[in-house]
C-alpha cells in the first residue's frame, strides 16, 4: 500500500531530523563554530550546562501541570470513552477564580500578612468551582449522550468548551488578569543538588506530586476508587455488582475537575496571567500528554505530561537549533503537536500502555 | 396553588415540584447570565418596535417563553396513553416564570446593595437601570415578576392552544422579529428596487418598526397566515412525494429561480449587502468542503482551515507583488492550478498520518496540524518566504479582462464566489451518488464492515480529505483576493470551529443543510471577525455558536435540514423501537419520526 510507504517514510523522516539535529547538538557542543550550526542561523549558540538544567526545570515544572490536567481527560476517556474537550476549560475557570479570589485577598492586605492561609483558600475555591462546573458539564450535555456514537460527545464537548470560555469572556472581560506577585520568601532563587530552582516552581512540583498522591491513594486505596476501577473496566459488569455508576462516573468528573483546579492555581500562580483562552492550548496539549502516557492510565498521564513538558522546553533548543532554524522558541507548540504525531504513529497505546474498558478497546 | 391543579386522568393530582423548581431554577440563571454577559445593555440600542421594544428587552424576553414552553413539555411514549395537556401545563409554565422572575429580582437586589464590578465587568448602574426601567426597586422587581410568569404562562399556553392559533401566533411574531431585525436589509432591498416609501412607511427614522405598521403588518401576516395554513407544507410533502421524471421537472424549475435569484438579486443590493453575501458563499464553501469530510465520510477534520490557510497562501505568493521570496505574479487563474495541486499535497499529507486513526484522535491531531500551520506561516523560521506575522499584502484582485474582481467592489466578489459553490454544490452533488460518495456513507456508518464489503477505506478517506482541502483552499484563494491581503492570524482555529458549526447546525451530510447553515448562521450571526445582519451580536456570536453547537447535539443531532439517511443512522435505537412497536409493518416511512419527542418540531420555522 501507497499510503503504509508514506507513513513508513514519515516515520523514518522524522526519525532521522531527530537523529541529525541531535548529532549537530554535540558538534555544536563541541565547537561552536563549526559550519553547519552557522548554516543557516549565525546566531545559533549551544546550551551551557546551567541553561540545559534550567530548560530541564522549567520543562518539568510546566509538564507537572500538563499532567495534573490530563488527568483528568485520561479519567474521563477510561470511563467513557470520549475526549473531553472542554476539561481546559475547567483548568481555565479554576485559574480564573484564583485570580479574583487573590485580587480580594491582596485588596485587603491578607496575601501578604498571611498567605499560606490565602493559598490554602484559593485552592479550595478553585477545586470548589472547577468540581462543580466538570459535574454540571457531565449531567447538562454528557449523561443525555452517553449512549450515542462516539464522535457526538466530542463534538458536543467542543461546543461546551466554546459556550465556557465566550461565557467567561462575557462575564470578566477580555482583558489580560495578572495573579497578585508572590511573597518574596517563597519566589526567591534556591539551589537543590546545584539546580537553580525559582521558589514557585518548586512549589509548582511539591504541589503536583502532592495531588498526584492523593489521586492515587483515591484511585488506588478506597472503595470509590475501586468502583472507579471497576467501571472503567466494564459499565454494565459493575452496576450489575451493585456499584451506581451515575454516581461513578460523577465522581470521575469531580476528581477530574478538582485536579485541574489545582493545576489552574498553578498556572496562576507561576505565569500569574490568566484570559478566558488560559484553557485551550494547555487543554490541548494535556489532552497530548494524557495520550503520550497511555490514555486511561494515571501514572502514564502524569509521566505523559512531564516527559511533554520536557520535550518542549528543550527540544527546539536541542534538535531544531542545531539544524538551523532561527526563532525557536515559537515553534514551542509545534513540538508538542509533533510529539503527539510521532507518538500515534510509532505507538498508539502511549508509552505505558492505554487503560481502555472492554467496550472502547475493540 | 393546589385549587388550580387541573384534573388529571391519572390518579397524580399534584404538580411535580421538583421538576418546576428545576426549570424555574433554569430560567432563574439564564436570565442572570444573560444580563451579567452584558447582552441586554448591550443590545438595548437596538430598537425593533421604535420607543416600545428594543432588541435588549426581546434578548431577555425571549428566554421565560423558551423555557415555559420547553417546561410544559409533555414527554409522550408510544403505546401509553398520555395525559391531554390543559390548566396542569399552564399552572406550570407560569410557576416557572415566577421562579424565573424572582431569581431576576434577586439579581436586582443584589445590583442595588453591592458593587462587584471588579470581577463582574457588567455589574453596573445601567444594568440596574435597564432591569427596573428607570422607575425604582420595588417596579422592576414587580413587573419583572408578573412578565416572566405571563411570557411563560404564554409558552406553555403554545402547547394548550389549537395548532392553527399556535401557527399563526408562531409565524406573526417570528416574521415581526424578522422584519424588525433585517431592517438593514430589508432597507437595502428595496432601495434596489425603488420601494424607499414602503420602508420609510414602515421604519422609524432611528431604526425600528413603528407601532403602527407592527399592528398593520402583524394583521395583515395573520391574515395571509391563516389563509394559507397547511398549503406550505402540502407543498413540500407534495414535492417530497414525487417520483422520476416529475420530481426532477419540478427540482428544475426550483433550481432555476434559485440559481435567477442568485444572478439577479445582487445587482440589486448595496454594498453592505453584497458583502454579506460574500462572505456567506465563503463560508458556505467551506463549508460545502468539510460536509464533504465530516458529514460523508465521518471525519472530524478540526484543522480544517489549515487547507483555508493553504489556499490564501499560494494565491498570495503567487500572485502578490510583495511577496517577500518568489512573487512570479502570476494571474489569479494561473495560480488556482497551483492551488489545487498544493491543497491535494497538504490534503494527503495531513491525510495519511491520520487516517489509520480512531476517529477522536484524529480530531485532536488535525487540530494540532491546523495549529502547526499556523505557527509555521507565523514563524521566523518560514518569515523569509511567507511574510512571519506581516503576512503577504497587496494580493491584487481577479482580472478577468472586462472587469476586475477586488474587495472594494463586493458584488463582483459575490459572483466570484458563486462560481466557486456552483462548483462545489455540483462536485457534492454528484459525489454523494457515486460510488465513492457511497463508500464514504458506508465507512461513516461502520468502517470494519465497510472494509469488509470490499472498500478501500484508506484511499477512500484520503480523497474525502482531498476533496475537503481542495474546496477550502479554493474559499481561501477567494479571500485573498478579496482581503488583498493575508496574515497568520486570518486563519485562526476559531474558524475550524465555526464551519463545523454551521455544517452541524446546517445538517450533516446534506447540501441544502449546509446552505441554510451558512445562510442562518454566518449571513445573521456573522462570521468570526466578518459582521452579520445583527451587527449588535458580534460580541455575544461565539458564545451563540458554542450554545448552539450543544443544543442541536443534544436534541437535534441531525441538524435543522437533515439527511434522510443520517438522521436515521443518530437515530437507530428510535427508528427500532418504533419498528418494533408498530409490529414491523412499515420500516420505508422516514419521515415519521415524531413519535419520542413532541416538542422536537421547533427548528421547522427556519
Amino acid at each position: 500500500m501507497t499510503v503504509d510507504r508514506f507513513l513508513t517514510f514519515i516515520r523514518v523522516f522524522l526519525v532521522t531530523m531527530i537523529v541529525i539535529g541531535l548529532l549537530a547538538f554535540v558538534w555544536q557542543q563541541i565547537d561552536a563554530d563549526n559550519p553547519f550550526a552557522r548554516w543557516r542561523n549565525p546566531g545559533a549558540r549551544g546550551l551551557t550546562g546551567d541553561q540545559f538544567k534550567g530548560l530541564l526545570i522549567s520543562g518539568l515544572s510546566q509538564g507537572s501541570m500538563y499532567g495534573l490536567i490530563a488527568l483528568g481527560y485520561s479519567m474521563v476517556y477510561g470511563v467513557l470513552g470520549f475526549i473531553n474537550f472542554a476539561h481546559g476549560e475547567v483548568f481555565m475557570v479554576g485559574a480564573m477564580t484564583g485570580f479574583i479570589a487573590s485580587e480580594k485577598f491582596n485588596d485587603n492586605g491578607m496575601w501578604e500578612s498571611n498567605f499560606l492561609l490565602c493559598l490554602a483558600l484559593i485552592v479550595l475555591m478553585a477545586i470548589f468551582f472547577s468540581t462543580s462546573l466538570a459535574v454540571l458539564m457531565e449531567r447538562v450535555a454528557y449523561r443525555p449522550l452517553r449512549n450515542s456514537p462516539r464522535l457526538i460527545p466530542l463534538i458536543t464537548s467542543i461546543g461546551v468548551s466554546f459556550f465556557i470560555q465566550n461565557l467567561v469572556l462575557g462575564l470578566f472581560g477580555p482583558s489580560t488578569k495578572s495573579y497578585p506577585r508572590l511573597p518574596e520568601w517563597l519566589s526567591k532563587q534556591r539551589s537543590i543538588l546545584t539546580f537553580e530552582i525559582a521558589g514557585t516552581r518548586l512549589m509548582v512540583l511539591v504541589v503536583a506530586a502532592a495531588s498526584m498522591g492523593v489521586l492515587w491513594y483515591i484511585v488506588e486505596r478506597t472503595k470509590t476508587g475501586k468502583a472507579m476501577r471497576a467501571v472503567a473496566e466494564d459499565k454494565e459488569i459493575a452496576s450489575l455488582m451493585g456499584i451506581d455508576v451515575n454516581r461513578t462516573i460523577v465522581t470521575t468528573f469531580a476528581v477530574g475537575g478538582a485536579m485541574a483546579g489545582v493545576g489552574g492555581i498553578l498556572w496562576g500562580l507561576m505565569f500569574r496571567s490568566v484570559t478566558h483562552m488560559t484553557g485551550f492550548l494547555p487543554g490541548v496539549k494535556a489532552f497530548t500528554a494524557a495520550v503520550v502516557g497511555g490514555i486511561g492510565n494515571l501514572g502514564g498521564a502524569m509521566a505523559g505530561g512531564i516527559s511533554l513538558g520536557s520535550a518542549e522546553s528543550i527540544a527546539p533548543l536541542l534538535i531544531l537549533e542545531p539544524l538551523g532554524v532561527p526563532g525557536v522558541s515559537q515553534l514551542k507548540d509545534a513540538v508538542a503537536f509533533t510529539v503527539l504525531v510521532l507518538v500515534l504513529l510509532f505507538k498508539p497505546s502511549g508509552l505505558f500502555g492505554e487503560r481502555l474498558s472492554s467496550e472502547e478497546r475493540a | 396553588m393546589s385549587a388550580l391543579v387541573a384534573p388529571m386522568p391519572s390518579s397524580a393530582i399534584d404538580q411535580d415540584w421538583g421538576k418546576v423548581l428545576r426549570w424555574g431554577l433554569i430560567c432563574g440563571g439564564t436570565l442572570i447570565a444573560i444580563c451579567l454577559v452584558g447582552m441586554p445593555v448591550e443590545l438595548d440600542r437596538r430598537e425593533l418596535i421604535e420607543r416600545y421594544l428594543s432588541l435588549g428587552y426581546v434578548s431577555v424576553l425571549l428566554i421565560p417563553i423558551l423555557i415555559g414552553r420547553i417546561a410544559a413539555t409533555q414527554v409522550v411514549l408510544e403505546g401509553f396513553e398520555s395525559r391531554k395537556q390543559g390548566l396542569y401545563d399552564l399552572v406550570t409554565g407560569l410557576m416557572v416564570g415566577l421562579l424565573g422572575g424572582g431569581c431576576l429580582s434577586l439579581l436586582m437586589l443584589a445590583l442595588d446593595s453591592w458593587n462587584l464590578r471588579d470581577p463582574l465587568v457588567n455589574w453596573s448602574p445601567k444594568l440596574f437601570r435597564f432591569l427596573t426601567y428607570e422607575n425604582g426597586m420595588g417596579f422592576g422587581a414587580g413587573a419583572w415578576i408578573v412578565t416572566c410568569g405571563a411570557l411563560s404562562l404564554a409558552g406553555a399556553a403554545l402547547h394548550v392552544v389549537p395548532a392553527i392559533v399556535r401557527r399563526s401566533t408562531g409565524t406573526v411574531v417570528l416574521s415581526l422579529l424578522a422584519l424588525s431585525i433585517l431592517e438593514g436589509a430589508v432597507d437595502d432591498l428595496s432601495e434596489g428596487f425603488g420601494l424607499d416609501w414602503l420602508t420609510d412607511l414602515m421604519y422609524a427614522k432611528k431604526g425600528g418598526l413603528t407601532l403602527t405598521s407592527t399592528i398593520v403588518v402583524g394583521a395583515v401576516i395573520a391574515v395571509v397566515s391563516v389563509l394559507t395554513s397547511g398549503r406550505v407544507k402540502a407543498a413540500t410533502n407534495r414535492y417530497r412525494d414525487m417520483q422520476g421524471a416529475e420530481r426532477q421537472k419540478a427540482s428544475m424549475i426550483l433550481f432555476a429561480v434559485v440559481a435567477v435569484l442568485c444572478i439577479v438579486l445582487p445587482m440589486f443590493l448595496g454594498k453592505i449587502m453584497n458583502e454579506l453575501l460574500a462572505n456567506v458563499g465563503l463560508f458556505l464553501l467551506l463549508a460545502l468542503g468539510l460536509n464533504i469530510v465530516v458529514g460523508l465520510a465521518g471525519l472530524l477534520d478540526l484543522g480544517y482551515v489549515a487547507f483555508f490557510a493553504v489556499g490564501g497562501y499560494t494565491t498570495a505568493v503567487l500572485t502578490s507583488p510583495n511577496s517577500p521570496f518568489f512573487a512570479p505574479e502570476l494571474h489569479f487563474g494561473f495560480a488556482l492550478i497551483f492551488v489545487v495541486i498544493f491543497a491535494t499535497i497538504v490534503g494527503l499529507l495531513i491525510g495519511a498520518p491520520v487516517i489509520r486513526m480512531r476517529g477522536d484522535y484524529l480530531a485532536i491531531v488535525t487540530l494540532g496540524f491546523g495549529e502547526i500551520i499556523r505557527l509555521l506561516f507565523m514563524s521566523d523560521w518560514l518569515g523569509p518566504y511567507f511574510g512571519g506575522a506581516q503576512g503577504i499584502t497587496n494580493v491584487p484582485g481577479v482580472d478577468l479582462g472586462f472587469a476586475t474582481v477586488k474587495g472594494t467592489d463586493p458584488r463582483s466578489v459575490f459572483y466570484l464566489v458563486l462560481f466557486f459553490c456552483v462548483i462545489a454544490i455540483y462536485v457534492s452533488w454528484r459525489l454523494q451518488a457515486s460510488r465513492l460518495g457511497r463508500a464514504w456513507m458506508a465507512i461513516r456508518e461502520d468502517e470494519q464492515v465497510a472494509e469488509a464489503m470490499g472498500i478501500n477505506t484508506v484511499s477512500a478517506k484520503l480523497m474525502a480529505f482531498v476533496v475537503g482541502a481542495v474546496l477550502a483552499a479554493f474559499s481561501g484563494a477567494v479571500l485573498a483576493a478579496k482581503v488583498g491581503s493575508v496574515f497568520p492570524t486570518s486563519f485562526m482555529i476559531l474558524i475550524s470551529i465555526i464551519i463545523l458549526v454551521v455544517v452541524i447546525v446546517g445538517g450533516m451530510g446534506n447540501i441544502a443543510g449546509v446552505m441554510v447553515g451558512s445562510f442562518v448562521l454566518i449571513g445573521v450571526l456573522g462570521g468570526p471577525k466578518q459582521p452579520g445582519l445583527l451587527q449588535e451580536f458580534q460580541n455575544f456570536k461565539l458564545l451563540i455558536y458554542g450554545m448552539l453547537l450543544v443544543f442541536m447535539m443534544l436534541k437535534r443531532p441531525e441538524g435543522l435540514v437533515p439527511s434522510a439517511r443520517r438522521s436515521r443512522e443518530l437515530h437507530q435505537e428510535e427508528f427500532l423501537q418504533d419498528a418494533w412497536l408498530k409490529g414491523d409493518k412499515s420500516d420505508d416511512d422516514a419521515d415519521d419520526e415524531d413519535a419520542v419527542n413532541v416538542g422536537d418540531g421547533g427548528g421547522e420555522e427556519e
